[in-house]
C-alpha cells in the first residue's frame, strides 16, 4: 500500500462522499437515500483506515468498528421510523413529506 | 465522571420499572437521581480529572455543563409529568431515552477525543429520532422524526468526515493533541487538513442549527410532541453548543484564521434569518423554534468574538435562554391541549382564563426578547460588551437590529394574552405540579436576572 502515495485514497473517499451527498440532495426515495447516507459513512472507513496504515496508528481502524456499529444502529432506527411512515402514507417517496411547512 | 455513571444507571433504572412495576415513582425517582448527579459534580470541582486515557475530561467547563444539563434535565421531567401521566403508553420507554440522550449531551461536554464526541452526538441524536416519532399516530411527528433523522445522519457524515481528515493531517483523534500538533506544524499542514476543519464545521453547525444549515430545525421543532420539543431545544442545544465550544476553543484555536471568516458569515445569517421570519409565522411552536435557532446567533457572535474567552458568556446566556424555554414550553403544552398545531389565537385572553401560566409565559417571552431585569437581557448585554471589546461593532449592531425584531413577534403573543377577547370563556386548570413549577420558573427568572455573577463565574 506505500506505493500508493496518500493522495489518491482522499481523493476516492471524497469521490465516494461526493456521490453520497449527490444521492441525498437529488433522489427522492428514502431507501436509496439510506444507501447513499451509509455510501458517505463508508468512504469515511476507507479514508480512516488508509490514514491509519500510512500513520501506522491502530487509533483510525477502531475508529471504523465504532462507525459501523453506530451505523448499523442508526440505520435500525431509521428503517424503523421509514416503516411506521410507509404504514401512514402508503409511500417511500419523501416529496410526501411536505405538511410541515411556513 | 459518577455522574455520567449515576445517570447511565437512571436510564437502566427506568427501564427496569416497567418489569419491576415502580413506573408510579419513575419520574421522582429520575428528578432524585438527577440531583444527586448534579450535587457530585461539587466534589470533582477544580480537579480536572481525565477518564479513559484521555477520551474524557471532566474540567471545570465539563462539570458546569454537566451541571446546567442536569439542573434543565430535572426541571423538563417536572414539565413533563403531566404529559407522561396523560400517555401512560411506553412510559418507561421514553423516559429511558430521554435519559439516554442526557447521557449523549453530557459526554458532548465533557470529550477530549473526538471518538466520544462523535458516540455522544450518537447516543443523544439516535434516542431523539425516536422520541420525535413518538406520537406514532401523528403523521406530523412520523415527519418530523423522518426529517431529522434524514439531516441527522447527513450531518454525521459531514462531521465524520471532517474528523478522518482531520486524523489523517494530525494523526491524532485527541483534540489537545491536534492543538499541539497545529501549533507546532502550523506551516506544513496539507491543504485536506482545512477541508477536514470545514467539513467539521458543516457538520456541528448541522447539530447547533446555525443558518444556512437549521433548515431541519422548525420542522422537526414543529413536528414533534410539544414536550419533546422542549427536550430538543433545552438540554439538546446545551450539549451541541458545548460540543461546538470544546471543539473550536481547545482543538482548533491556532487555525482560528481558517475558519473564524465562515464562522462570522454564519453568526451573521444566524442573526439576521431567523429573526425575521418568525415575524410570518403564525404557529407558535414554529415562532418559539426560529427564536431558539436565533439565539444560537447571539452565542455564535460570542464565540466568534473571542473563542477562548467567551466559556463565562456562552454559559450564562444558555442558562437563561434554557429556564426562559421550558418556562415558554411549560405553558404552551398546558394551553395546547390535544390539539396538534397550536397558533396565536389559542393564547387570546389567556390572562384571564389563567393568571398565573400568563405572567409565567410573560416572563419567559419577555426575558427571551432581552427585556430588563430578565436574565435574557443581561445575557444579551454580555455578548455585546464582549463583541466590542473585541471590536466587532459592525456585528453587534445587527444583532441589536434583530433582537429588536424578536421583541415584535415576542409581544404579538403577549398583546393576545392581555387584550384579546378568549376563544373559550372557561378558566384553564392546571395541576398543583404545574403551578408549582411555573412559580419556581418565575423565581429562578429573577433570581438568574438579579444575580448574574453567580452563573458567570463558575467558568470564568
Amino acid at each position: 500500500m506505500n506505493a500508493l502515495p496518500i493522495d489518491y485514497y482522499v481523493w476516492l473517499s471524497a469521490a465516494l462522499f461526493t456521490i453520497g451527498v449527490l444521492g441525498v440532495l437529488y433522489r427522492r426515495n428514502a431507501i436509496i437515500i439510506f444507501m447513499c447516507i451509509e455510501l458517505m459513512l463508508n468512504a469515511v472507513n476507507l479514508l480512516l483506515v488508509a490514514f491509519s496504515s500510512r500513520l501506522n496508528d491502530p487509533s483510525g481502524q477502531v475508529f471504523v468498528f465504532f462507525i459501523m456499529a453506530v451505523a448499523a444502529a442508526e440505520v435500525a432506527v431509521g428503517l424503523a421510523i421509514l416503516v411506521t411512515m410507509y404504514r401512514s402514507t402508503r409511500s417511500t417517496d419523501i416529496n410526501i413529506l411536505n405538511r410541515l411547512k411556513w | 465522571m459518577n455522574a455520567l455513571l449515576v445517570i447511565c444507571g437512571l436510564s437502566i433504572v427506568s427501564l427496569l420499572a416497567e418489569i419491576a412495576n415502580f413506573k408510579k415513582w419513575l419520574t421522582a425517582i429520575v428528578i432524585l437521581g438527577l440531583a444527586a448527579a448534579a450535587a457530585l459534580l461539587v466534589q470533582d470541582w477544580n480537579t480536572s480529572v481525565s477518564y479513559f486515557s484521555d477520551m474524557l475530561v471532566f474540567d471545570n467547563f465539563a462539570l458546569a455543563f454537566t451541571g446546567l444539563l442536569a439542573f434543565i434535565s430535572i426541571l423538563w421531567f417536572w414539565m413533563a409529568s403531566d404529559y407522561f401521566q396523560a400517555q401512560p403508553h411506553h412510559r418507561t420507554d421514553r423516559t429511558s431515552l430521554i435519559i439516554f440522550s442526557i447521557v449523549g449531551a453530557v459526554l458532548m461536554a465533557s470529550y477530549n477525543n473526538m471518538a466520544m464526541l462523535f458516540l455522544g452526538i450518537e447516543i443523544l441524536s439516535l434516542s431523539l429520532y425516536v422520541l420525535a416519532g413518538s406520537n406514532k399516530d401523528s403523521l406530523f411527528s412520523i415527519e418530523a422524526a423522518f426529517k431529522y433523522f434524514l439531516m441527522g445522519s447527513f450531518a454525521t457524515g459531514f462531521l465524520l468526515m471532517g474528523i478522518a481528515l482531520l486524523y489523517g493531517a494530525t494523526g491524532s483523534f485527541d483534540i489537545r493533541e491536534i492543538a499541539a500538533f497545529t501549533t507546532s506544524h502550523a506551516d506544513t499542514l496539507p491543504s485536506f487538513f482545512y477541508a477536514g476543519v470545514l467539513m467539521l464545521l458543516v457538520g456541528l453547525a448541522f447539530k447547533i442549527s446555525a443558518v444556512p444549515f437549521h433548515f431541519w430545525a422548525p420542522d422537526v421543532y414543529g413536528g414533534a410532541p410539544t414536550t419533546v420539543t422542549a427536550f430538543m431545544s433545552t438540554v439538546v442545544k446545551i450539549g451541541a453548543l458545548a460540543a461546538f465550544y470544546r471543539m473550536f476553543a481547545i482543538g482548533l484555536p491556532s487555525t482560528h484564521s481558517t475558519w473564524s471568516t465562515i464562522l462570522m458569515v454564519i453568526t451573521v445569517l444566524t442573526l439576521v434569518l431567523p429573526n425575521i421570519t418568525a415575524v410570518y409565522q403564525s404557529h407558535v411552536k414554529r415562532i418559539l423554534a426560529y427564536s431558539s435557532v436565533g439565539h444560537v446567533g447571539y452565542i455564535l457572535l460570542a464565540f466568534t468574538a473571542d473563542p477562548t474567552g467567551a466559556s463565562g458568556v456562552v454559559y450564562y446566556y444558555l442558562a437563561s435562554y434554557a429556564v426562559a424555554s421550558i418556562a415558554a414550553f411549560s405553558v404552551l403544552h398546558l394551553v395546547e391541549g390535544n390539539s396538534e398545531s397550536i397558533t396565536i389565537e389559542y393564547f387570546n385572553g389567556l390572562f384571564k382564563r389563567n393568571p398565573l401560566l400568563a405572567v409565567g409565559l410573560t416572563i419567559a417571552l419577555l426575558s427571551l426578547a432581552g427585556i430588563p431585569p430578565f436574565p435574557g437581557f443581561f445575557g444579551k448585554y454580555m455578548v455585546f460588551a464582549l463583541a466590542i471589546a473585541q471590536g466587532y461593532t459592525p456585528l453587534v449592531i445587527v444583532a441589536v437590529v434583530t433582537s429588536l425584531i424578536g421583541v415584535y413577534y415576542y409581544f404579538r403573543i403577549i398583546i393576545a394574552m392581555y387584550f384579546q377577547e378568549p376563544q373559550q370563556a372557561t378558566p384553564l386548570p392546571v395541576s398543583g405540579a404545574q403551578r408549582a413549577l411555573a412559580f419556581v420558573l418565575i423565581i429562578l427568572s429573577f433570581a438568574l436576572g438579579i444575580f448574574p455573577d453567580a452563573v458567570l463565574s463558575l467558568i470564568q
